[in-house]
Order: C-alpha cells, then sequence, then structure tokens
C-alpha cells in the first residue's frame, strides 16, 4: 500500500517529478558513460595489441607508433626499408613478424598493405587468432581481404571489385582506378581496428604506386597496367612499420635495445603495454577529472530532488495528516518518503541504462570508423554494482532530510493542519 | 468484533494537559460515553476541543490521567500502541480536505484497512459508498474530482469502513451549505449506528446540537461541569 501510495503520490506531481527523474538520468548516465567508455577504450586498446611483442617503425615517440600501426590513428612519420624490415624478421630471437605497409584507404577505411603471416600469427584479446568469416586469404597481387566492419557496410561481397585511393581521407582526388582488387575473403568481428582494414598483399601496394614519384602519380603515364611479367618481377619496398612476436619474453628489452640502435636505419621499437600505459598516464588526469564532474553533477541532480520533495513537503502537511489520522505510524511517513526518492532513483538507473544503450548503438558505427574503438553495449562492470549502490544510499540519504521532516511533522503536529 | 455493551465505549479519568508556555489547561475530571451513543462536543477556538480530540486519538501523549476506549487504555509511553488502537478502533472526518487527492475514491476508502492491519474489506467498501449516495462511476476518479459533499461522504466511508469503535468528527460540516449539511448529518449518524461506533462530534455550530443526545461544552469545563446528559434543550 506504501509503494502504491508513493507511486500515485509521484504520478500527482508528475510534473516536477519528471524533471526531477531527467537530471536524474542525465547525470547519471553521464557517470555511467565515462566510466564505461574510460573502462572499454582501455579494454578494447589493450585488446588489440594483446599478442604482440614489440611494434617497430621509423623513428618516432612510442605513442605516435602505436597509434598509427595498431590503431590506424595518424599518420606515419617515415617509412622503413622492406630490406631491414627482413633483416629483423630473422633475428633469432624472433619468432613471428607481420610487415604493414599504410597509407591508402577504400572509401574512408584504412588499407593495410601485408602479407600471409598477418593471418597466421596476429593475436587480440585472449590471444584469439583471425578467422575468415567467407573466402580464403590473399594470394595474388590484386586480392583483397576485408574487415568484416567494412565488408557490412559497405555491403561487399565475395568476388566484388574494388578500387583503392591514395591517402586516408574519406574524399580522395586520387584513385588507384585502373588497378581494382578483388575481394576474395571476409575477416570475422575481431572487435579491434581489425573490423575497419581493407587487407591486401604487399606486392599490391607495390603495384598500384608504380611509377609513382613522391607520392604523386607519374605524370607522363595516363594509366599504369602492369604486364604479367611485371607483376610477377614485383617486390616490396618500403614498410611503414612492424609488429615482432618473440620466443621469449625475456629477450624483448634485449631485442628492443638492438633495434633502437640499428645502424642501417634509424627505427624505434616499442612495447605496446608500455605504450599504452603511457597513454593511459596521460589520461589519467583527464579521465578522473571527469569522473569527479560527473560525481558532482549527480549529486547536485540528487540535491534537486532533496529540494523537490522538500518544496512538496508543505503542500503535502495535510496529506501526512490523514494517513496519520487512519492510523499511519510516523516511520511509515518516513519510509513513504523514501520510497519516493527510492522509486525515482531507481527510474532513473534504469532510465539512464536505457539512454545510454540507445546512445551507445547509435555512437558505435561512428566510434568504431573513427577510432577503432568497440564498446560493449551494455555500460555494466564489476564494480558498476557497488557504484549505483552508493548512489542509491546517497539519495536515500539526502531523502533522509524531507523524510524526517515529515517524521517530525506527524509527531508535532497532531491531527489537525493549520493551513 | 464483538462489543460488550456494558464496557463504555469512552472513559476519561482526570485528564489534564497542559501544553508548555500557555497558561491554558485542559482539565476534565470524568467523562464516559456508552457504546453507541453520540456526543457533541461544542465551543470556541482555544477551548482545548483539538486537545482533546487528539488525546483521544492518541496523537498526543497523556499527561496525567487515563483515556479509556473500548476498555482499552490509552497508553501514554507507546505512540505505537496508540498508533495502532487509532488504526483499528477510531475513524476521524476531518473539516475538509479528508481525502488523499491522488487517490481514487475506492482507494482512499480502503486506504485505513493497509494501515490497521486487516484485509481490504472490498465488499463493505462498496456497500458503504452505495449508502452514502456515492454512485459506482465516481468510485475510480481520483477524489479530487469530487465535490466537497461528496468529499465528506467519502470521508464517512473511510471513517467507518472497519467499523471503529469511536468516530471523531471535527467540525466536518463546516465547508457544506445547510442542505448538504442536514444531508450529512442524517448519514453519518445513521451509518454510524449501522457499524455500531460511538461518535465524537465537534463543532462550533450550536444548530446541529439537535442530532445529539450528550453534549459537551467546551467553556463549562473550567467549571468543573463535565459530564453531559440530555438533549440540546437542558444545556
Amino acid at each position: 500500500m506504501l509503494l502504491k501510495l508513493a507511486r500515485q503520490s509521484l504520478w500527482s506531481r508528475r510534473g516536477t517529478a519528471w524533471l526531477t527523474l531527467c537530471s536524474l538520468i542525465i547525470s547519471l548516465s553521464l557517470l555511467l558513460g565515462i566510466d564505461h567508455l574510460r573502462l572499454e577504450a582501455k579494454r578494447s586498446f589493450t585488446s588489440t595489441v594483446a599478442g604482440t611483442d614489440l611494434i617497430v617503425g621509423a623513428r618516432s615517440g612510442q605513442l605516435n607508433l602505436l597509434l598509427y600501426t595498431v590503431f590506424r590513428i595518424g599518420n606515419a612519420t617515415n617509412n622503413i626499408s622492406y630490406a631491414h624490415y627482413e633483416q629483423i624478421s630473422k633475428h633469432p630471437q624472433v619468432r613471428w613478424a607481420i610487415p604493414l605497409a599504410l597509407g591508402d584507404s577504400h572509401r574512408g577505411f584504412r588499407v593495410l598493405g601485408t602479407n600471409t603471416d598477418y593471418f597466421r600469427y596476429f593475436r587480440y584479446g585472449e590471444q584469439q587468432s583471425l578467422q575468415l568469416a567467407a573466402g580464403r586469404e590473399f594470394s595474388s597481387v590484386y586480392e583483397t581481404v576485408l574487415g568484416a566492419d567494412v565488408a557490412k557496410k559497405l555491403g561487399y561481397q565475395l568476388g566484388q571489385e574494388i578500387v583503392l585511393s591514395h591517402g586516408v581521407g574519406k574524399v580522395s582526388f586520387s584513385q588507384h582506378k585502373d588497378q581494382p582488387f578483388t575481394v576474395v575473403g571476409i575477416l570475422a568481428p575481431t572487435g579491434t581496428p581489425v573490423d575497419q582494414s581493407v587487407h591486401v598483399s604487399l606486392t599490391g601496394i607495390e603495384a598500384i604506386h608504380q611509377g609513382w614519384q613522391n607520392g604523386a602519380p607519374a605524370m607522363r603515364k595516363a594509366k599504369t597496367v602492369l604486364s604479367e611479367a611485371e607483376l610477377a618481377a614485383l617486390q616490396p619496398t618500403v614498410l611503414t612499420g612492424a609488429l615482432l612476436g618473440l620466443k621469449s619474453k625475456v629477450a624483448t628489452f634485449a631485442v628492443q635495445r638492438q633495434i633502437n640502435e640499428f645502424k642501417a636505419e634509424p627505427l624505434s621499437a616499442i612495447l605496446p603495454g608500455a605504450a599504452l600505459a603511457e597513454l593511459w598516464q596521460m589520461l589519467v588526469l583527464v579521465e578522473n577529472l571527469l569522473l569527479v564532474i560527473t560525481a558532482l553533477v549527480l549529486l547536485a541532480a540528487l540535491i534537486g530532488l532533496t529540494t523537490t520533495l522538500l518544496a512538496a513537503q508543505r503542500e503535502r502537511a495535510r496529506e501526512l495528516a490523514i494517513l496519520r489520522a487512519i492510523g499511519a505510524r510516523p516511520w511509515q511517513l518516513f519510509l513513504l518518503i523514501e520510497l519516493e526518492v527510492l522509486l525515482l532513483t531507481v527510474t532513473s538507473i534504469a532510465g539512464a541504462f536505457l539512454l545510454l544503450t540507445g546512445s551507445l548503438a547509435a555512437l558505435q558505427p561512428w566510434l568504431s570508423s573513427q577510432y577503432g574503438l568497440v564498446i560493449s553495449l551494455l555500460a555494466w562492470h564489476p564494480h558498476t554494482a557497488a557504484g549505483l549502490g552508493l548512489v542509491l544510499a546517497l539519495s536515500l540519504l539526502l531523502g533522509a532530510i524531507p523524510a524526517v521532516q515529515a517524521y517530525r511533522q506527524s509527531l508535532n503536529q497532531g491531527l489537525q493542519v493549520r493551513l | 468484533m464483538a462489543v460488550d455493551l456494558n464496557i463504555p465505549a469512552i472513559e476519561l479519568k482526570n485528564l489534564r494537559h497542559q501544553w508548555p508556555d500557555q497558561a491554558f489547561c485542559l482539565q476534565i475530571p470524568a467523562l464516559t460515553l456508552a457504546v453507541g451513543q453520540h456526543l457533541f462536543i461544542r465551543g470556541a477556538s482555544g477551548s482545548g476541543k483539538t486537545t482533546l480530540l487528539n488525546l483521544l486519538c492518541g496523537v498526543l501523549s497523556i499527561q496525567q490521567g487515563e483515556i479509556r476506549l473500548g476498555g482499552q487504555l490509552l497508553q501514554p509511553n507507546s505512540a505505537a500502541k496508540r498508533d495502532q488502537l487509532r488504526a483499528r478502533q477510531i475513524g476521524v472526518v476531518f473539516q475538509q480536505l479528508n481525502l488523499i487527492p491522488y487517490l481514487s475514491v475506492l482507494d482512499n476508502v480502503l486506504l485505513g484497512q493497509a494501515f490497521s492491519g486487516k484485509a481490504a474489506d472490498m465488499a463493505r467498501a462498496e456497500r458503504l459508498l452505495q449508502a452514502l449516495q456515492l454512485p459506482a462511476e465516481l468510485w475510480q476518479q481520483s477524489a479530487a474530482a469530487l465535490s466537497v459533499g461528496q468529499q465528506q461522504r467519502v470521508a464517512i466511508a473511510r471513517a467507518l469502513l472497519g467499523k471503529p469503535t469511536l468516530l471523531i468528527a471535527d467540525e466536518p460540516t463546516s465547508a457544506l451549505d445547510a442542505d448538504n449539511r442536514d444531508a450529512f448529518m442524517r448519514v453519518l449518524l445513521q451509518e454510524a449506528d449501522a457499524a455500531g461506533s460511538t461518535v465524537v462530534f465537534v463543532s462550533h455550530d450550536q444548530a446541529l446540537a439537535g442530532y445529539f443526545q450528550y453534549q459537551l461544552d467546551m467553556g463549562r469545563l473550567g467549571d468543573g461541569v463535565t459530564a453531559v446528559r440530555g438533549n440540546a434543550a437542558c444545556c
């Protein structure tokens, strides 16, 4: 009965209740959302580099190298020569090496030139390897394997021909029109930037840039069509970077040092874990600041809730007196007010999850294509229950202010109400 | 509930109540009201009517003396027991605004039973509403939609639903016009009799005294006049 009273009483004041609910929902979804995004971003990033021991690229900062090689964010500072890559891949401590050639795109999706070792050795998440959802790996120059999202969003099927563009913008004025690639495989979803990548062979990358000078098509030739012999003779010359897997983790620092001191070319080798840690370190202040701000916003909303209830208290004096007259105990009136607080808070938590899931579902395509972030729709983490419990406790604590007032009023006032 | 007619509905002994910082002191040496009797309490503002009602209802703690309702002593030290006694044995009708505005008429009537711990007696609620000339199409409407006269009748239904030992009415007619008032008084007393409830009716309106066998004039308590017999003509 008390619950029904609380519900109907809120319903009778649905104007203010609704506004209070809105402010609670917004602030709760902010808090939950920021916490969720922060954790999911970390999980997503960490999962992507889970199986890689070292990342090699032209000499640059470790964050830059990490971001452009693995997450396709930003651009390479310089290339490394394929010959040196081969030299490194033959290092006795290196178990596997995956070459990476970036710089082209297809309708906003980055093109990754690599070899079939990519499908064999690349590991993500809990040491999972890439799986083909359809088709096969590329085996000749003009074949491509699409990431799951690329195929899904562009609606590509096996056997379809696609044209790559130079540069990484969504709109490109220099397209490799004369050398279309055939889709021969589509990868299963991984929840990593692999899903947003178009994979071709290194020779494919080489072929579309034949005759190019300084990143621009050769002026004299209108069309570059390579003969069979020319295609067979293609050899990769430059790479953007490489991923290395080592035979022993112990050797990681030694190999890293050797690559960093590589004489023939200025190279950088980085530990993805360490680079990510540096990234988180940089972000921790922003992260905490955001959390504190959203927590304060939530607190303000909860105080707003208390204010609303306190303001209603005057007009409810009559109601409470009636309840007293028909035998309600003072603690039942206390409970009634707290039940209203509970109803509002629980409803707003449910509303916040709905809003959050809805907006994540709406934002997911953008987040995954722009940042390679795959965010799970449900904002639930092991500590979420405790956090929400805390929010609930806090709301009940603040709700106790009007509730205690109702309690005391009912004790002092008797049955008469002085209006 | 079986009512023993030999036990008085209300029994006051040496009741004394003093508000802090106020000269006025409510004093009633003795007052006894048998089951089923109707008592009219008249008095100007400040004569202690409200205090007496709050004491009878068990909202105020008794300072001195004792009150028994249907033989049961109102425990001065246990607000919980008094609240329970009120929920089970007392029905209250206020001056106006008796109902929770956002609940339906029927829910308002059934509300009292939620606190008395009894099962909701839907059949009796509907019978009472019908007897009080509240047609069924009003029952699901919110209480705020009714006229004042209708609201007061709903309040009677609520007060009498649990067949209380005591029905307390605190100026319930003051917001009603003369026609409505007479109709109200008739159904109030009639239904109280049907429920076997003793009625304590407070008003400053002497015209209503004719409905009651017993009267208590708060203004004359100080003179030692307490118990009251006979009808309006004798006082």
